[in-house]
């Protein structure tokens, strides 16, 4: 394939990963498209942790290869993803709870003035940034001063969320954005993602909750044990199969089958 | 949330004591004098205050204050060079040991507590070792003797007239520094980074910070503090004792304490560890000045460091204990 309209943002083909003898990933493909939401659906160990980091650049995979734009990639550090336009919002939020949410935002990114040594963190600028950009995704913070800590789960996903986005990523990972909240949190949070989906970002939602998943995502892939039990488009899998896939899917049948046998 | 406001008050409170009952303590001459011992403690304080906030401890950083005024000593005068040479070789020393600090911890990822007990193990032979070795005695002496020790003096040791009473100039480092610190800490993108690498390293580096550097960065500056203060201590007496600095590093850690350091890292203030330092300072003159008996001057630092301790802890349930 060649970069062109039809390319994807982000396509891997036949990736594999090993942990020393351990196969953590093997023989996944999937696509990201910009606008669009790709859902990655796993169970505990499903892999769903590898995959994120071989995109965010924190493991290289053994096998197979990572395409941007129709053309392959490697990343070796977090630094050259971001570079890329892939960010990735972790579990943990990579947000430091004791420092102030305007700190927090530009970490890493920190806008500066002045030359030399007198090379300045430009502050004013960083606390009306986060204002801006946290109303554009219409997110209320009182005080861009106050430590992240303070935020409630929802509340620091969506200012992890606003940050990826204010930083001019193409791709949004998200993983498990929604597994620690409750039900009005949650759906906050999938809001945003619509929100983030409408600008056109190509996001990659990593969840082990089909009811979350299915009403916001254009494809899903389900992992179990490192490998792909499926890859679907919006519209050819019900929210009830994904539950069913998720659950072991054919394992499952293949156990419920041999458990119901005896007894009936 | 301003960590340096405990220290503040608690700067003031023991200003107000001990100036109203001794005229000698609020006296110019009385200022100088106490703002003497804070101003060398300061300036460690300060850069021990920057490696707490970034997660670390240096307990070799009281030592490494004799290892480099030993080598001041003993370049200067047994190898008989100038001392602006002996200056410059104490500071690669000391810039040798805060890395060695900095890539031991960064690598191994053990505790910089366990390993820079190591080296300060290391450095307390090294410095006893070595001194007896180069000068047959347990002294390096005769510091004034060396060559350039005019100059050196002029920049390290010389006192200025201010109001009346002669201010020690290491006085106007330790504010010097202080400024530069906190306008590092709150104003620039590596503060930001300290304070980030403190509060969780893994999460600093996946948004792009550069925790090894910032950390290794950080030792180097408790290390060149060291040698600041070292370089100070081997000018202003012009004769070093091997065992010159042991037990300091922790002054250092409870003065950043009572200025609003978490032990665990991720916050805290320049400013406050100076006010820390200038309590200290105040504290051990004015039990003087009150013809106390100077036992009562450990006493009275350790509950300062319990109420810092008990008043910080505070401040991170404030900012962890929040609705999930």
């Amino acid at each position: 394939m060649t970069a062109g309209d039809g390319a994807p943002l982000l396509e891997l083909r036949d990736v594999g990963k090993n942990f020393g003898t351990v196969i953590a990933l093997d023989g996944i493909s999937t696509t990201v498209r910009a606008g669009e939401v790709t859902c990655v659906l796993g169970d505990n160990g499903a892999g769903k942790s590898t995959l994120i980091k071989i995109l965010a650049g924190v493991h290289r995979p053994d096998r197979g290869e990572m395409l941007l734009d129709g053309r392959p990639v490697s990343f070796g550090a977090p630094r050259e993803a971001l570079d890329a336009g892939i960010a990735t919002v972790y579990q943990d939020l990579a947000m430091i709870p004791l420092m102030a949410i305007w700190r927090n935002f530009f970490l890493g990114s920190e806008p500066t003035r002045g030359w030399g040594p007198f090379r300045r963190f430009d502050a004013a600028s960083a606390r009306a940034e986060t204002r801006r950009a946290l109303a554009e995704m219409g997110i209320d913070i009182r005080d861009p001063d106050q430590p992240v800590g303070t935020l409630s789960g929802g509340e620091r996903q969506s200012v992890a969320i606003a940050r990826a986005l204010h930083f001019g990523a193409r791709v949004l990972i998200l993983d498990e954005p929604t597994s620690a909240l409750g039900v009005t949190q949650a759906g906050v949070v999938l809001r945003d993602i619509t929100r983030a989906r409408d600008r056109g970002v190509g996001v990659v939602l990593i969840t082990h909750n089909p009811h979350h998943a299915h009403p916001v995502g254009d494809r899903f892939l389900i992992l179990n044990r490192g490998r792909s039990l499926g890859s679907y488009a919006k519209g050819e899998v019900t929210r009830e199969e994904l539950t069913h896939l998720m659950a072991g899917g054919r394992e499952l049948d293949q156990l419920t089958r041999q458990l119901e046998r005896p007894a009936g | 949330m301003t960590p340096e406001l405990g220290a503040l008050v608690g700067a003031v409170v023991i200003f107000t004591f001990f100036a109203v009952q001794s005229p000698q303590f609020r006296s110019a001459r009385g200022i100088a004098n106490w703002l003497d011992p804070a101003s060398t403690l300061g300036i460690m304080a300060v850069a021990v205050a920057l490696l707490m906030i970034g997660g670390h401890f240096d307990l070799s950083a009281g030592v490494l204050t004799g290892t480099t005024a030993l080598t001041v000593g003993i370049v200067a005068v047994e190898f008989e060079q100038h001392i602006w040479l002996a200056i410059a070789v104490a500071l690669v020393v000391a810039l040798a040991v805060g890395f060695l600090n900095g890539w031991l911890v960064t690598r191994t990822g053990l505790p910089s507590f366990i390993i820079t007990l190591g080296t300060f193990l290391m450095l307390q032979g090294l410095n006893l070792g070595l001194t007896k070795f180069f000068t047959g005695t347990v002294t390096a002496g005769g510091i004034a003797s060396a060559s350039g020790y005019g100059g050196a003096e002029a920049v390290f040791a010389s006192r200025i007239s201010i109001g009346g009473a002669e201010v020690r100039i290491a006085v106007l480092w330790w504010v010097l520094f202080t400024a530069v610190a906190a306008w590092v800490l709150l104003r620039t993108r590596f503060g930001n980074w300290v304070f980030a690498t403190g509060g969780d390293a893994v999460a600093a580096r996946n948004v792009g910070v550069p925790a090894r550097r910032t950390t290794i960065t950080l030792f180097l500056t408790t290390a060149t503090a060291a040698w600041f203060v070292g370089t100070t201590l081997a000018v202003r007496l012009t004769s070093v004792q091997a065992n010159a600095g042991i037990g300091q590093e922790l002054t250092y850690i409870v003065a950043a304490v009572i200025g609003g350091c978490l032990l665990t890292g991720g916050f805290g203030s320049a400013v406050g560890a100076s006010l820390g330092a200038l309590i200290f300072g105040m504290t051990q003159l004015g039990i003087v000045y009150l013809g106390w008996d100077a036992d009562w001057f450990a006493f009275f630092l350790g509950s300062m460091l319990l109420l810092a301790v008990l008043a910080n802890r505070l401040v991170r349930r404030y900012a962890e204990a929040a609705p999930r």
